[in-house]
């Protein structure tokens, strides 16, 4: 669906996106994963195409965004990062011009328009006005626009951001049942938890290079062990602690605010710390994330 | 409705100089754009209209005087009615709207009254500015030989004061900005056209001419050009200017109201 | 509207899809909801033309409309009008409003990621000012002729002829617009815009002027919009109109391709 070969995107002296290597197959969900400034977002316009790469080689659906631009939007679907609804226009309008925006008929635009309302569960607000929907209303209006020409390729820049987690979870179960229809998803995330929600398979970008390629499972195998011992000490500096607990795991992340201990059994290396007279003022056993993955491919915390 | 009871608590807007200080410290960033429109709009429309059109027009028709000095201070005064209203519309849903200004003001201790007289403060001074400028090309081009110019300026300001505080009181009420087209094509712009700025207002239908009377705009231009003229009489003056101070003053009234049933609630 | 496709697609511009007219589409339906807006627009130029043409024109006597023509004063500005009407809304339409969808609605973000191309939005956009002024110039001439200020039938000519002049405005405006970083920069279009309006031979004649600064005021596009206009509706027309014809598609033209290139620079970085 997408091949990418070397891609890169440069403004001016800044390198936002630099050699990158993507494959996308059909029918999957895939992720690129990394904090603000990692080179998503260009990577999804240059897929998008309404960016040309600087260089590199990119197809999109067998064809080349050079010269097929036109053709290869009219099977693409675009969720941008910022709604860029039409406030001018009702809800079931924003659905009917973009359609139009496609070469669709009336009487085509007219009947997706019922069908992706429901879909979007937005039949109520139908005749209202886009400006006082609410923030998970709006992007599922977004997404219900960008399947208006029943796309093969669904892209979606940070489709959750700012969303309060009952309307995250809303618009996760659209998406789920999208991929079941047979859409291919492609996805930009700086959560976790959404990457490991909705992804087959993700890459790791940071500073516009791809640092790891897999799924959840793999990166997480790979890149970090099965557990991870979480504790907090009553003091501003948790690095002297880390000193006094060498030995006990296989890695020890210092974050501001608590240490992180890189176990196969957490609850095993909780008794040894106490064993070794330390009292934490909290102790957490949780299982790896691809948070923990981010933290030590790159040294860094993905949400800060 | 707030505004059945007074729509200001009495020791309120004696802090309107603070608001009036963000609007200066705002209007520091852009005045330069301001100023050359100020000085060359009116040296155009002198120029086209009192020179160019002046030399086709009969001076029978306006009682002796050259068209160009006619029409001065007619300028004057509608120039300060559309300077009031353009900084009084946009600028005001802005404040109220989009970057929200007031809500910022009214969680300092600046009050409704402090807000509104701020603002209004700063849209007089802007006025008194664009007066000025045009008086200056006035005089330089010789449409207007009076030393009375001086006050004419000041009638000009209240002119413009007349239609500042309505139109606060109107856009503290709109939601979008079709209200300012009506507002700027079916009462500002047909002021301009036939409140006795380009014609004397006899050679309207007598309808027509009864309603141009009662406008606001009139007042001030026959203020303005009995002034510079000097054909104005005390008792004739003060009651133009006394009009003028009667519409600032309801549109004041209404303001508060306005504002306070917009932000208070 | 297939005429605006193949418009389109003759230009040698950016990638587009024949697709304009769904933007006009857009528009149309934009204004539904602010028909108010639309609707108001009609009466500018027409209090204009009662003000002047006939409050004013009751102190003028007969004007020289160019080559010895003496006409009634209203007859001499009520094309000077239409012709100003016609520049000021596709000015507005271009700048104003096109300065908002691309700044702060982000219109053509959304429009962009669709087949849609840059020389679809110039194309789309500009055929909407232009509709849009047809509507008002023929509502003009209405009221022009039925107040007798219309003496030919060739006077029906002014109506492409107007949308001639929003063209070369909506195009030139347009690129202009591509430039502007922020609403004080406004100041400068009505900087240019007002001493146009005012000297274009609008409101007097040609003849007025010194014989040395002439040229300046012919070089102007609205003198020759004006100039057109007023041939057509005194109903005195020859074949040196061509040449006020060629001057404003020629500009509309250039015009067009450079803001389709602009938007493209733009949008798709």
């Amino acid at each position: 669906m997408v091949g990418a070969h070397r891609l890169t995107k440069r403004f001016g002296e800044f390198t936002a996106v630099d050699a990158i290597d993507v494959e996308v197959r059909r029918g999957e969900a895939f992720g690129f994963l990394g904090p603000n400034g990692a080179g998503k977002s260009s990577t999804m316009r240059m897929i998008g195409c309404v960016s040309p790469p600087t260089e590199g080689s990119l197809r999109i659906l067998g064809l080349d965004p050079a010269t097929d631009g036109p053709a290869i939007r009219a099977r693409l679907g675009v969720v941008p990062q910022r709604d860029t609804l039409d406030e001018e226009l009702t809800v079931r309008e924003n659905i009917l011009v973009y359609g139009r925006y496609f070469g669709l008929s009336r009487a085509q635009v007219n009947a997706k328009a019922d069908e992706l309302l429901e879909f979007a569960q937005l039949g109520e607000r139908a005749g209202s006005v886009v400006e006082p929907l609410s923030g998970g209303m709006k992007r599922r209006l977004t997404i219900a626009r960008s399947l208006v020409n029943d796309p093969e390729l669904l892209l979606l820049d940070e489709p959750t951001t700012g969303l309060d987690p009952q309307a995250r979870h809303v618009l996760w179960d659209r998406l789920f049942r999208l991929k079941r229809s047979g859409v291919t998803l492609v996805l930009t995330t700086h959560y976790m938890d959404e990457a490991e929600q909705l992804c087959d398979r993700l890459v790791v970008m940071d500073g516009g290079r791809i640092v790891a390629e897999g799924s959840p499972r793999e990166l997480i195998a790979l890149h970090s062990t099965r557990e991870v011992l979480e504790l907090r000490f009553a003091a501003d500096d948790h690095a002297p602690y880390a000193a006094k607990l060498t030995g006990l795991a296989d890695r020890v992340e210092v974050l501001p605010d608590r240490l992180l201990l890189y176990t196969d059994d957490g609850d095993a290396t909780a008794a040894a710390v106490h064993g070794r007279g330390l009292a934490p003022l909290s102790v957490l056993a949780r299982r790896s994330t691809l948070e923990d993955v981010f933290l030590h491919l790159t040294g860094r915390t993905l949400v800060d | 409705m707030a505004a059945t009871t007074t729509p200001v608590r009495p020791h309120e807007g004696r802090l309107a100089g603070r608001a009036f200080a963000y609007w200066m410290a705002n209007y520091r960033r852009v005045w330069r754009g301001t100023i050359i429109s100020g000085f060359l709009g009116p040296l155009f429309f002198l120029v086209a209209m009192g020179f160019g059109l002046g030399a086709l027009v009969d001076d029978g028709g306006l009682g002796g005087t050259g068209y160009v000095e006619f029409i001065a201070p007619g300028l004057l005064a509608a120039q300060a009615m559309q300077t009031a209203v353009g900084e009084s519309t946009f600028p005001v849903m802005g404040a109220l709207k989009w970057h929200r200004q007031y809500h910022a003001m009214l969680a300092t201790p600046l009050g409704i009254a402090d807000l509104v007289l701020g603002h209004v403060a700063f849209v007089t001074m802007r006025v008194a500015i664009t007066s000025v400028a045009f008086a200056v090309v006035a005089v330089a081009l010789g449409a207007i030989a009076s030393w009375w110019v001086l006050a004419a300026v000041f009638a000009a300001v209240l002119t413009g004061l007349a239609f500042t505080t309505p139109v606060f009181a109107f856009a503290a009420r709109q939601d979008n900005d079709s209200g300012f087209n009506v507002l700027f094509r079916f009462i500002v712009m047909p002021m301009f056209l036939f409140s006795g700025t380009f014609f004397p207002v006899s050679q309207l239908p007598a309808l027509l001419e009864a309603i141009a009377r009662v406008t606001p705009l009139w007042h001030g231009v026959e203020l303005c050009r009995g002034l510079v003229l000097e054909t104005a009489t005390v008792a004739g003056s003060l009651g133009h200017a006394g009009y003028l101070l009667l519409w600032a003053a309801g549109g004041l009234w209404l303001a508060f109201a306005s504002f306070r049933k917009r932000l208070v609630t | 509207m297939s005429a605006v496709n193949a418009i389109a697609r003759a230009l040698p511009i950016p990638a587009g899809a024949g697709l304009a007219r769904a933007l006009v589409e857009r528009n149309a339906r934009a204004f539904r909801h602010g028909w108010v807006t639309l609707v108001s627009g009609v009466f500018e130029p027409m209090f204009y033309l009662f003000s002047l043409g006939v409050g004013l024109g009751a102190l003028i006597g007969d004007v020289d409309a160019g080559g010895g023509r003496m006409v009634e004063y209203a007859a001499y500005v009520a094309p000077a009008m239409m012709a100003a009407a016609a520049m000021n809304g596709a000015v507005y339409d271009s700048t104003f409003n096109l300065f908002f969808k691309l700044k702060y609605a982000r219109l053509y973000d959304s429009v962009l990621a669709t087949p849609l191309g840059p020389r679809d939005v110039a194309v789309g956009e500009i055929t909407w000012a232009l509709l849009r002024g047809l509507l008002y110039s023929t509502a003009f001439l209405v009221v022009a002729a039925a107040a007798g200020m219309v003496s030919s039938w060739w006077a029906v000519l002014a109506l492409p002829a107007a949308s001639l002049i929003g063209l070369a405005f909506a195009a030139v405006g347009m690129s202009v617009t591509t430039y502007l970083r922020s609403w004080q920069d406004f100041d400068y279009i009505q900087l240019a815009l007002m001493p146009m309006f005012l000297f274009s031979a609008t409101f007097y004649p040609l003849s007025t002027y010194d014989e040395s600064i002439r040229w300046l005021v012919q070089a102007t596009p609205l003198y020759h919009g004006v100039a057109m206009i007023r041939d057509l509706m005194l109903g005195d027309v020859a074949w040196g109109i061509l040449a006020h014809v060629a001057y404003l598609a020629v500009m509309g033209l250039v015009g067009l391709v450079f803001a389709a290139r602009r938007i493209e620079r733009l949008l798709l970085r």
